[in-house]
């Protein structure tokens, strides 16, 4: 059969989602956000809620998302997008609210937003990107740098007797009563993708059904111009090397009491 | 067991050429370019095109949505 009898409209099986749009995204290839991008569009779509999604954009790479998925967007100050989530859910309670936000934003400058949003058990979704430095600025450490690993500031390695250990900020997160749903996923295969997914509609569905709890979903992440590796390398550096420390699965369900 | 048979296309101009969807690629249809992009990258190709089994694994692990999936059945 010839490639022109199968490329028809009747065939199709996947594409890029429709609200994501034609603008060439400015991260660098193999960067995992672009991948992430594509399945909160893609869960937007299939729940119906193009009309009804508000997002909220951090500082660090992820700035520019609300150039790429075309619903409402808001832009946080350095961190405080669960504070600005917080308002937004609560003066529209019937708008589905997610931040997406980087571990320098969320885990560094804005720990106390987070913590305190999380606590209040704000209906909100989460949406935590892990890649364990700072890439946006040139590859410094991040609070959630693994122990030894090399960065622009810490060349030699992160020195935890100079530097303090990795921040687990889910793991943090997981013992506050406000948390209703804390995941931790992963992009880098296929497999991986699929789950994720699901890992972001349960979240999205958590925030639209009035029960309240706050959710997050942690992506650990990939930052090949940071780490100074080719794409394929990273996602390999990263199963031998991030997950250990940062497990992947469901940490807390309250629905399904883990 | 019903046989599939799949076509991708890529986005050239959009591609990036990171070569996620060549390693996630489980019956190795993909391949970089010789050529480059605008941007000056090389872009994926179907260099094995008959192997195309349409599992889409390329285009959910594309980090630039650059890659529209096609899949029929065969006898």
């Amino acid at each position: 059969m010839a490639i022109e009898d199968i490329i028809k409209p009747e065939n199709l099986v996947y594409k890029k989602p429709d609200i994501m749009n034609d603008n060439s995204m400015h991260y660098c290839p193999g960067c995992s956000h672009g991948v992430i991008h594509k399945l909160i569009a893609e869960v937007i779509e299939e729940m119906g809620l193009v009309e009804n999604a508000i997002g909220i954009t951090p500082v660090g790479c992820a700035v520019f998302a609300y150039n790429y998925i075309d619903i409402d967007w808001e832009e946080a100050a350095h961190g405080r997008a669960p504070a600005m989530a917080t308002a937004i859910k609560r003066l529209r309670p019937n708008k589905l609210v997610f931040t997406y936000q980087g571990d320098g934003d969320l885990a560094a400058i804005g720990t106390a937003e987070t913590i305190h949003a999380c606590n209040r058990g704000e209906s909100i979704a989460i949406i935590f990107v892990n890649n364990g430095i700072y890439g946006m600025t040139g590859g410094q450490m991040a609070p959630t740098t693994l122990e030894g690993m090399k960065t622009a500031t810490c060349p030699y390695g992160r020195d935890v007797k100079l530097n303090g250990y990795p921040l687990k900020i889910t793991n943090l997160l997981k013992e506050l009563e406000g948390m209703r749903y804390v995941t931790r996923q992963s992009v880098h295969t296929a497999a991986a993708v699929r789950k994720t997914k699901k890992a972001i509609r349960k979240a999205f569905e958590n925030c639209m059904d009035g029960k309240g709890g706050a959710n997050i979903v942690e992506v650990v992440s990939t930052c090949s111009s940071g780490w100074k590796m080719t794409p394929e390398k990273s996602n390999k550096w990263m199963e031998e090397n991030m997950f250990p420390a940062y497990p992947l699965g469901d940490l807390k369900d309250k629905d399904a009491n883990i | 067991m019903a046989k599939f048979k799949g076509a991708i296309v890529v986005n050239q101009e959009r591609c990036k050429g990171c070569r996620l969807c060549v390693v996630a690629c489980p019956a190795n249809v993909l391949a970089m370019s010789k050529q480059v992009n605008a941007k000056g990258y090389n872009f994926a190709i179907m260099e094995n095109e008959d192997a195309c089994i349409g599992c889409a694994s390329c285009g959910i692990v594309c980090p630039d949505g650059c890659i529209t999936v096609y899949k029929t059945k065969i006898d």
